[in-house]
């Protein structure tokens, strides 16, 4: 009987390991393919005609990938900094307290930018900014930041609220009770708490501003290329691997990226 | 003096004006650079187009919302259904809930065998799902391409296995958007249905077999209906996107097989329609609004069944 109950796996379920392993191997098999021809020594991207490094000299020397890299980073580095800002006082506003008027209002406000198609949020940027371009005849990196640092709340917002209801007001008040300021209490023992969960609502926020392809492509005006927007552009005209040495080093990039948060996540843990 | 009650009130009072202005500056931002535009473009919407783009402003028309479903005849004059408007919507509709369909019958197995390794290849296993969720979706596209294009994996595969002996054209058409979509939000559906699964309480799946259930029986008598808020909310996150998918079609499915998405940058663009392009972008994200919709009340039902 024994021996029976240790045979029968209840957790398993037919062929649902085999389904899970082609999942994987489809997830990874398209990437994988976009890498190897970045290494293609032709011309094309059809024909595979030995190894090579070429088309990562090419796209590094290129002065159009050189701008819209350095514009991505620019945009992806401010719009980070200010949603990380106001998502932690966000964040601070509306965890550990009982619940107030307004609350509520303020959970589905700040997370609004998720709720709604991308598309639809970009051409009412587009209609909006450019009136107001058009008014204040200013038309620089202003919009774009402005437009990243709303989307990029949400997701800077998430974990930094997940850190702050982790920790509890005992430290806080221990610090009042020995006569500090509320300010020195936030810097003293509020922050360095929040540490991780500020990093890594930086790192996301971070990481989805570089990403944007939609919102970027209607708010840019002229001249003002993101790296995936660049990238978009070349895709609807002959393609050469340059495209994809670019990717592969975009894609280099995330992988680090989110492997350093997923170790961050995991000191925190 | 006032009372030791008045002081407590005074006191909550001014920590609840405290933490209004702690939030404002998010607040302010989300404001001015998503939700205000919103309610900016439902203005524009009701006004009439100018020659060049944009709108004559303060003038006033039902236009925009007119054509989002009719057109007059060049010709006579006479009424007619928007034949290729409708039929975008149509695909629209139809790609995403295939889409939706298809990420979860890869997505449920996939999220359960996660949800029964050990604890510490669960992590692993997490990890390499959310490595292509936190990649450019232009790039996942891009990738995709490599797949379906004539000379792609796809294409050298069938050849090389003798099913057929030309290349089918698969890029530029519906199924390459399918595909496409497919592939980029499938980890949208398999997080949250792993989140769901964690908590799974395997003693009931033992009941079960206790109970001489067998596994297809328990599969869906006892792990559907406890998972369900994960298969909902990973439908709803799948739905959502795919219904403005805009990059996707506009890569893999070339200039033919708009969605929606192209449709309203169409509006925009060569168009020179915004009101009508105002008037679509609204329709989609009220179609977005009655999936949120449905998507409340039946998590909060289930959540009352179980609780």
């Amino acid at each position: 009987m024994a021996k029976r109950a240790k045979a029968f796996d209840l957790r398993q379920q037919p062929g649902f390991a085999t389904m899970a392993m082609v999942t994987f191997f489809m997830l990874y098999l398209p990437m994988a393919a976009l890498v190897v021809y970045a290494f293609n020594a032709g011309n094309s991207m059809a024909i595979w005609e030995g190894f090579s490094l070429r088309w990562f000299y090419s796209a590094a020397s290129n002065e159009r990938v050189q701008d819209a890299a350095m514009r991505s980073v620019i945009i992806a580095t401010c719009a980070a900094l200010i949603a990380t800002i106001a998502a932690t006082m966000a964040a601070i506003a509306t965890t550990r307290t009982k619940p107030y008027r307004g609350l509520t209002f303020k959970y589905a406000f700040i997370n609004q930018p998720l709720m709604v198609p991308e598309i639809v949020t970009a051409v009412a940027l587009l209609i909006v900014f450019s009136r107001i371009k058009v008014w204040t005849g200013y038309s620089g990196l202003g919009f774009l930041i402005a437009a990243h640092s709303a989307f990029c709340i949400p997701f800077a917002y998430l974990p930094i609220r997940a850190r702050l209801e982790s920790m509890n007001l005992t430290l806080e008040q221990a610090a009042a009770d020995l006569y500090a300021t509320p300010w020195l209490a936030f810097r003293r023992i509020t922050l360095p708490l929040l540490r991780p969960g500020i990093m890594a609502g930086f790192m996301l926020a971070f990481v989805v501003s570089l990403d944007d392809v939609v919102i970027t492509e209607f708010v840019k005006s002229g001249g003002q290329d993101t790296l995936p927007t660049y990238m978009l552009g070349q895709l609807r005209r002959a393609t050469t691997p340059e495209v994809n040495a670019i990717a592969t080093v975009f894609l280099l990039f995330s992988v680090v990226l989110v492997t350093a948060l997923f170790f961050v996540n995991r000191r925190k843990a | 003096m006032a009372s030791a009650a008045e002081r407590l009130d005074e006191h909550q009072r001014r920590d609840v004006r405290n933490r209004w202005l702690l939030s404002a500056p998010a607040l302010v931002i989300v404001f001015l650079a998503a939700i205000g535009p919103l309610f900016v473009m439902v203005a524009y919407s009701f006004m009439v187009k100018g020659d060049y783009g944009d709108v004559r402003f303060g003038e006033f028309s039902l236009d925009g919302w007119f054509s989002v479903l009719f057109q007059r005849d060049i010709f006579d004059d006479t009424l007619g259904l928007a034949d290729a408007h409708l039929s975008i919507l149509w695909r629209s509709i139809r790609l995403s809930l295939i889409t939706t369909a298809l990420t979860l019958a890869f997505g449920f197995p996939t999220a359960y065998f996660i949800a029964t390794r050990p604890p510490r290849a669960r992590e692993i296993w997490v990890f390499l799902i959310t490595i292509p969720f936190w990649t450019n979706l232009l790039i996942r596209t891009f990738a995709m391409q490599e797949v379906v294009r004539n000379e792609g994996i796809l294409n050298t595969l069938m050849i090389w296995s003798g099913l057929v002996d030309q290349p089918v054209q698969i890029m530029y058409t519906d199924a390459a958007i399918l595909f496409g979509m497919v592939y980029v939000y499938l980890p949208l559906m398999v997080l949250p249905l792993y989140a769901s699964m964690e908590k799974l309480d395997f003693s009931l799946i033992e009941a079960g077999y206790d109970l001489y259930a067998t596994r297809r029986r328990v599969l869906w008598r006892i792990i559907l209906p406890l998972v369900r808020p994960g298969v909902i909310a990973g439908s709803i996150l799948v739905f959502i996107p795919s219904l403005g998918a805009y990059v996707i079609p506009r890569v893999l499915g070339g200039g033919k097989n708009m969605m929606l998405g192209n449709l309203i940058e169409l509006q925009f663009g060569a168009g020179r329609n915004w009101p009508l392009g105002a008037a679509i972008s609204i329709t989609v994200m009220l179609i977005v609004m009655l999936a949120l919709l449905f998507y409340v009340r039946n998590a909060t039902r289930s959540g009352a069944q179980h609780g």
